[in-house]
Formats: C-alpha cells, sequence, structure tokens
C-alpha cells in the first residue's frame, strides 16, 4: 500500500495544462506551407499534390514528408490546428500560412455550441482504418491529453452518442454496419471524418474493395487531417467547433 | 530435391523452386515436420501455383516447394486433418482460389464474408450465446465474436474477422510504396515498413549502409517497447487498476514522442525508405534517448513491480486465459503468443542478421496464462531497452555513413523472396514473387495474428465471460493485419 502511495505521488500530474497553446516537438509535420508556383505532383504516392494553382491536399495527405525531403516547393510547420468544417478548405495553396488558414477553418455552429458545447459523447467507428489513428483516438483519453475534462468522451453505444467519429477509407465489409450505427445514433448527430483514409480513402483511395457511398449521402461536419491524426488535432479541432 | 533451401530475405529464382504433384507435396509437408510461414496460391494463366514455405527455426532455414493445380483439378485432401496449424492458410487458399481442401474441419471463409458466415452453435437448454461485434464497445477495430455460455462460462468463441480487409497485397502489385507497406498495419508500422525494404532491397540487390540498419533496428525496438507498455496499461485498465493504467499510458507517450524527435512521427511514419532511411540520429539526440529510456525503465519496473505485488492483480492474471505449450506448438502460435507458453519462437534470435547475433537471449518461466503474457512484456520491455542502448552506441561508429543509398529502381525478375521481421506481436512476414519484368507478380503478407487469433479463442474455454477483454488484451492480435 505504502509503495502505491509513494509511486502516485512520485508521478505526479502529467496533464498538459492549456491544450489550446501546447506545442509539439519541430519535427512534426503539421500545416504545410508552399513556397513556389509549381510543385512536381509525381513525388507524391497520395496524389495530394496539384498545381495550377500549387497546391497539397491535407485531406489526402498523409504528412510523410516526402516532398518537403524532395523539393523546396513544400515546407511543414509544427502547426497541428489542422481541422476544418469544409472539405475545400483542407486544399493549401501557394502564399497561404497557418494563421489565415485557422482563421477560418471552422465555422462554429450556434446550435451545435448551444446542443453540445458541455457534454459531447462520440461513437467511434473504425472501417478499415490500420488502427494508428483508432491509438490516437484512444491516446486523447489518456493521462496526458485528458480530452475527458472538455466533456468530449467516446461511448460504448451509438446510442448514448451525439455523433460518430470515422476512422479509415471505409471497407465494403464495414459499409452496412457503419450505417447501421449512423441509424442508431440519435439526432440532432455529427459526423466527423478523422484522418486521410477516411476523409479522401488516403493510402487505400486505390482499393476496389471499399465502399465510401456513407460520405456522398450523409453531411459530414468536421474532417481533421493527419496520418495518424494527433490527439491535439484531434481535441483542438472539436474545441474550435463547440466554440469552447 | 524436393525442397529449395532458403534464408531470411534471400533472393531466388522463382526456377529453382520444386513443383510437385498436390499428393506429394502434401506427403512432404507431413513428412518435414516443419512450421508453416506460407501457404499461398498464385493465379499463372488457367493454373493455380501453389506455394509453401516452412520455417526450420532451430538453424534457421526456410524450406520452400510448390505444386500446380491445373484447371481440372479442384480439390485435394486437407492438409488441417493432419496439421491443425494449416487450418487458417487452407481458409484462406479456398476463399482465394475457390480449391477445396477436402475434410477441413471447419471450411470457411476468412475475409469475403460480405456479412453472412456460419458460426459453430453448441445447443441446450442452459446454453446461450452473446454476439459481439463487428464494431466494438471501445475505440477498437472491427471484428465479430460470437460466445457460447453456460451462465457467465465461455464454452466455445468464434472469432470471424474481415471487416478491415482493403485489398492491400492487390495494392502492392499496382502501386507499392513505403508509405503503403508502413500503413498496412499501423500499430507494427517499423516492422511492416523493415519487412517490405528489406525484401525490395534484396531484390533489387540494394546494400544499406551500417547505419541505416542500426536506426531501422532502434526504431523497431521502440516500437515493441512502447506498444509493450501501453498494453501493459491496458491490461491494468481492464482489471480496474486505474493508477497502471494512467501511469503506463502516460510512460509510453514519453516513448512514442522521442520517435517523433527522431521521424516526425509518433509512429516513425516517414522514417524508413527503401535505400536507407530519412532521418538521422546524431549524438545530442541519441543522449537524449537514453535519458528518456533511462526514465522510461525505471517507471515502467516500479509500477510493474508494485501493480505484480498486489494480491487483488495477482488473483486476476494468475490461471486466466491459459494456452498450453503443446497447443501452442500444435496450432503453429507464434510470436509473444508462442513464447508466452514456453514456445521459444523470435526471428530477430532464430534468423539472426549481424546486430543481433551477438545479444544473448534469456527465455522465462511462462505457463501460458494472462500472468505469463504480462510478465514477458515486462521482460521484453527491459529487453528492448538494453538493445536499443546498444545499438546507439554502436552507431556512433558509423557517424560518417550517409543515411541511404541509390537503391535501382529494377528489381530482380523471375525471383522469389521471404522477409521476415520480428515485429513486437511476432513474425510480419512479406513473400513477393517477381515477373519477367521484375514487377510484383504476387505479394504476400501474413501478420503473427493470422496464427495467433485462434489462441484467445482458446485461451478464453472455460472462464469467465468477464475476463475476456482481459483476456484479449493481454494478446492485443491486430484485425487490419489479418484482414489486409
Ligand atoms: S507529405 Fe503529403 S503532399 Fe507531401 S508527399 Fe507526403 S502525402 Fe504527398
Ligand atoms: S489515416 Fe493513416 S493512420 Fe489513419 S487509418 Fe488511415 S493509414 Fe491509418
Amino acid at each position: 500500500m505504502l509503495d502505491t502511495l509513494k509511486l502516485r505521488i512520485y508521478q505526479g500530474k502529467q496533464y498538459i495544462k492549456d491544450i489550446k497553446n501546447a506545442t509539439v516537438k519541430e519535427k512534426f509535420r503539421g500545416f504545410p506551407i508552399i513556397e513556389s508556383d509549381t510543385i512536381d505532383e509525381t513525388i507524391c504516392p497520395l496524389g495530394a499534390i496539384s498545381n495550377n494553382p500549387a497546391a497539397v491536399d491535407m485531406g489526402k495527405c498523409t504528412f510523410c514528408g516526402c516532398c518537403a525531403r524532395n523539393t523546396k516547393a513544400v515546407k511543414f510547420t509544427n502547426f497541428y490546428k489542422l481541422a476544418s468544417t469544409s472539405r475545400e478548405k483542407l486544399i493549401i495553396t501557394e502564399g497561404m500560412n497557418e494563421k489565415d488558414f485557422y482563421k477560418s477553418a471552422i465555422e462554429v455552429n450556434k446550435e451545435i455550441k448551444k446542443i453540445f458545447g458541455h457534454s459531447l459523447k462520440l461513437r467511434q467507428v473504425s472501417a478499415g482504418g490500420c488502427n494508428g489513428c483508432e491509438m490516437e483516438l484512444n491516446a486523447c483519453s489518456n493521462v496526458n491529453f485528458d480530452m475527458g475534462r472538455f466533456g468530449i468522451d467516446f461511448m460504448a453505444s451509438p446510442r448514448h452518442a451525439d455523433g460518430l467519429v470515422i476512422t479509415g477509407p471505409i471497407s465494403e465489409n464495414m459499409a452496412f454496419a457503419l450505417e447501421d450505427c449512423y441509424k442508431s445514433t440519435p439526432d440532432p448527430k455529427i459526423v466527423i471524418l478523422t484522418g486521410a483514409c477516411a476523409i479522401s480513402g488516403g493510402i487505400f483511395q486505390n482499393s476496389q474493395k471499399l465502399n465510401r457511398e456513407f460520405i456522398s449521402k450523409h453531411k459530414i461536419d468536421l474532417y481533421i487531417p493527419g496520418c495518424p491524426v494527433h490527439p491535439l488535432t484531434f481535441i483542438n479541432a472539436l474545441l474550435d467547433y463547440l466554440g469552447i | 530435391m524436393n525442397w529449395l533451401i532458403n534464408d531470411n530475405n534471400k533472393c531466388e529464382s522463382i526456377f529453382d523452386i520444386p513443383v510437385l504433384s498436390i499428393n506429394d507435396l502434401r506427403q512432404e509437408i507431413i513428412q518435414m515436420k516443419k512450421r508453416v510461414v506460407g501457404f499461398f496460391g498464385k493465379q499463372e494463366n488457367d493454373n493455380v501455383h501453389l506455394f509453401v514455405v516452412l520455417a526450420d527455426d532451430s538453424e534457421g532455414k526456410l524450406y520452400v516447394s510448390s505444386a500446380i493445380f491445373p484447371p481440372e483439378i479442384k480439390e485435394y485432401e486437407s492438409l488441417t486433418q493432419e496439421l491443425p496449424s494449416f487450418h487458417m492458410f487452407e481458409r484462406e487458399f479456398y476463399e482465394e482460389f475457390n480449391i477445396k481442401p477436402l475434410n477441413h474441419p471447419w471450411l470457411k471463409s476468412v475475409r469475403n464474408h460480405k456479412n453472412k458466415y456460419e458460426f459453430f452453435e453448441m445447443k441446450g437448454d442452459e446454453i446461450h450465446q452473446v454476439a459481439v461485434g463487428p464494431i466494438h464497445a471501445g475505440v477498437i477495430e472491427p471484428g465479430h465474436f460470437r460466445f457460447m455460455c453456460c451462465g457467465e462460462k465461455i464454452y466455445e468463441l468464434e472469432i470471424q474477422l474481415g471487416w478491415q480487409s482493403k485489398g492491400v497485397e492487390q495494392l502492392f502489385l499496382t502501386s507499392h510504396s513505403n508509405r503503403l507497406a508502413e500503413s498496412v498495419c499501423g500499430d507494427s508500422v517499423v516492422a511492416y515498413n523493415i519487412a517490405y525494404s528489406n525484401l525490395v532491397e534484396s531484390l533489387s540487390g540494394c546494400e544499406i549502409t551500417n547505419k541505416a540498419q542500426l536506426i531501422r533496428l532502434i526504431a523497431l525496438e521502440m516500437e515493441r517497447c512502447a506498444i509493450h507498455i501501453g498494453d501493459l496499461g491496458a491490461i491494468a485498465g481492464d482489471i480496474a487498476y486505474l493508477m497502471g493504467a494512467s501511469i503506463f499510458g502516460a510512460t509510453r507517450t514519453l516513448v512514442i514522442n522521442t520517435m517523433l524527435e527522431i521521424s516526425g512521427s509518433r509512429f516513425a511514419r516517414g522514417l524508413i525508405e527503401t535505400g536507407g532511411v530519412n532521418y538521422d540520429i546524431d549524438l545530442a539526440l541519441s543522449d537524449k534517448i537514453v535519458s528518456v529510456l533511462d526514465k522510461v525503465s525505471n517507471d515502467v519496473e516500479r509500477t510493474v513491480k508494485t501493480m505484480l505485488k498486489s494480491p487483488t492483480v495477482a488473483s486476476r492474471l494468475e490461471k486466466t486465459g491459459i494456452v498450453s505449450k503443446e497447443t501452442a506448438i500444435e496450432m503453429g502460435f507464434t510470436g509473444m503468443t508462442a513464447r508466452a507458453s514456453g514456445v521459444n519462437l523470435d526471428t530477430r534470435f532464430d534468423y539472426p542478421d549481424k546486430w543481433y547475433k551477438d545479444i544473448e537471449n534469456r527465455s522465462t518461466k511462462a505457463d501460458g496464462d494472462v500472468y505469463s503474457r504480462t510478465r514477458l512484456r515486462y521482460k521484453e520491455i527491459k529487453q528492448s531497452i538494453y538493445i536499443i542502448k546498444k545499438f546507439l552506441k554502436e552507431l556512433e561508429k558509423y557517424s560518417t555513413e550517409p543515411l541511404r543509398v541509390h537503391c535501382p529502381n529494377k528489381m530482380k525478375p523471375d525471383s522469389f523472396v521471404v522477409s521476415m521481421t520480428e515485429g513486437w506481436r511476432g513474425e510480419v512476414v512479406h513473400i513477393a514473387i517477381t515477373d519477367t519484368n521484375g514487377k510484383f507478380s504476387r505479394y504476400k503478407i501474413k501478420d503473427a495474428s493470422f496464427n495467433n487469433w485462434y489462441a484467445l479463442a482458446l485461451a478464453v474455454r472455460n472462464n469467465g465471460i468477464s475476463d475476456f477483454p482481459l483476456c484479449n488484451k493481454s494478446f492485443n492480435l491486430s484485425y487490419c493485419g489479418n484482414d489486409l
């Protein structure tokens, strides 16, 4: 017993006090800055790079850093607040910086804020994900990130949830279960796409075994880029979306 | 010779692989009494070419042979009747090529069930079924578990997977890359990327630098260390030892944040590239890693000791979810699952490269229960930290070497290579065959989970259903590594 108490005291408090202003290490590949009017598209195995105008689509990008290592046209900052309520806004073009992006990336919906601002319960569905995004979502609830302090938690049942968090490119076999889960979630509800796979199919976009009907059929409320999504990206996306 | 004897990561001509009749091949496999690591088909015009790779772990050699099924032959006598460890391999082969292994005890879909599948049913007044999934209660990947219970006791568990299936092997044929390799199974990014890179380098005759080799292995051991710590937390969480869950969770963060300092990603995505690695570990970073690992080692040791001393913890872990040594051998379980049952399989030491050759690997007492799997993880965390420090020291000698060498874009035509890497769960096996143009014509992946899911099904028999999550976490098997 004494050992237990000593250990507890030794560990102290480890939560990140100011989640909104926490910094991640320099090397983290976050918001991309485009420094040239053309980028060699062939560098990107994901098809995330396009030209006229030169752009990187954060909805496709896995932040692998390949482009930054091989050209001077793209540079990654460690800015991690990458989410947006609009799919189009994830496409970053030449001259954009993280501050401009962040200012308009998330539109707070007053009604959502009123209903879910103090408590947001989410049901996570892994639909073909690689377990990378899933591990980071689990990390959101650990003692460091402690998402629960904002009233945001993952639920065991969709019937207790206010929204879905989808990871993975949506494999054919998961399409039915995902749709079912959506139907089981009471209204009003929100849908959040987490990670390159969920947003665009990511590295699996050319697979013949996907069924992404869900995405075109339902309204998507929030897009959170990453591969996997960093816990700070995820938590801040929700805080900004809820206007907290 | 009926077998081609090969080494790990050694590329051989496809024409040197013997082709037998299926009956002869079957007899050969039964007589060899070796462990199966590959059993898969390949379409060749109208024929189906079946390849078999058996492992002799004590001598560190791989035995390869094959048989051809012309279109009129649509069945053969199953191997599973004689060698139960083939059960998943034969189901997979049947599903992909529609060639039926006769008298297979439970021939059903591995992945392509389209939500329709049979399951074993027990009948009786007192028997009830519990169906879980595909979507589970937590933030985890999907799969379906069907329990046959009497009261709270589990008689039988059947695990049906396939929901994560996204045709990964097919994608390797059309557009393979390090990025694809590291996304197959996102909790084993490094192991999968090393397996793929070694394979491609072997096929293109590319020798990477000592420096690059060491950085890869440091990352591999950090991955092992991080997951084991995280899983100790998950095990603690499942027995409501919440202090353990919190501390291990926070300690794991230290390790993966150090990976971020090396590679820009908490899971070392983007670190490994064919031809070498993309990021260096200089002296300053090396010192930093050592100091983080010292703290990690100390915290893990202190927490594990405190936790295991508690009688309430021991009573939940001991004699829960037992897999016996005999079962582990018979069913062909591998990696951590096998080691916790006293079967010492570890590709790092069974097929050692020059770095692992001199590392002593002592086995520990193993009873095959949750307690043993918990102890084993603790042992492997300590061992990984020891290895990382040793490799970091070694790395200093090669500071002037380049990170990456040019890897020719062309792979050898008509070749066959098996690449095995010991991920934290066990062996990650990648096998490739190239065509006359040096392009992949078959890419086969086998995760340790493909063998080991059945260990979980056996482990929970006669346990209370409330111990299922605990048993499950003690193995922590991969869904996507199985479903591909
Ligand atoms: S970092 Fe993004 S844009 Fe650049 S190569 Fe990788 S996936 Fe493509
Ligand atoms: S986005 Fe990346 S980490 Fe997330 S599920 Fe897809 S491949 Fe895995």
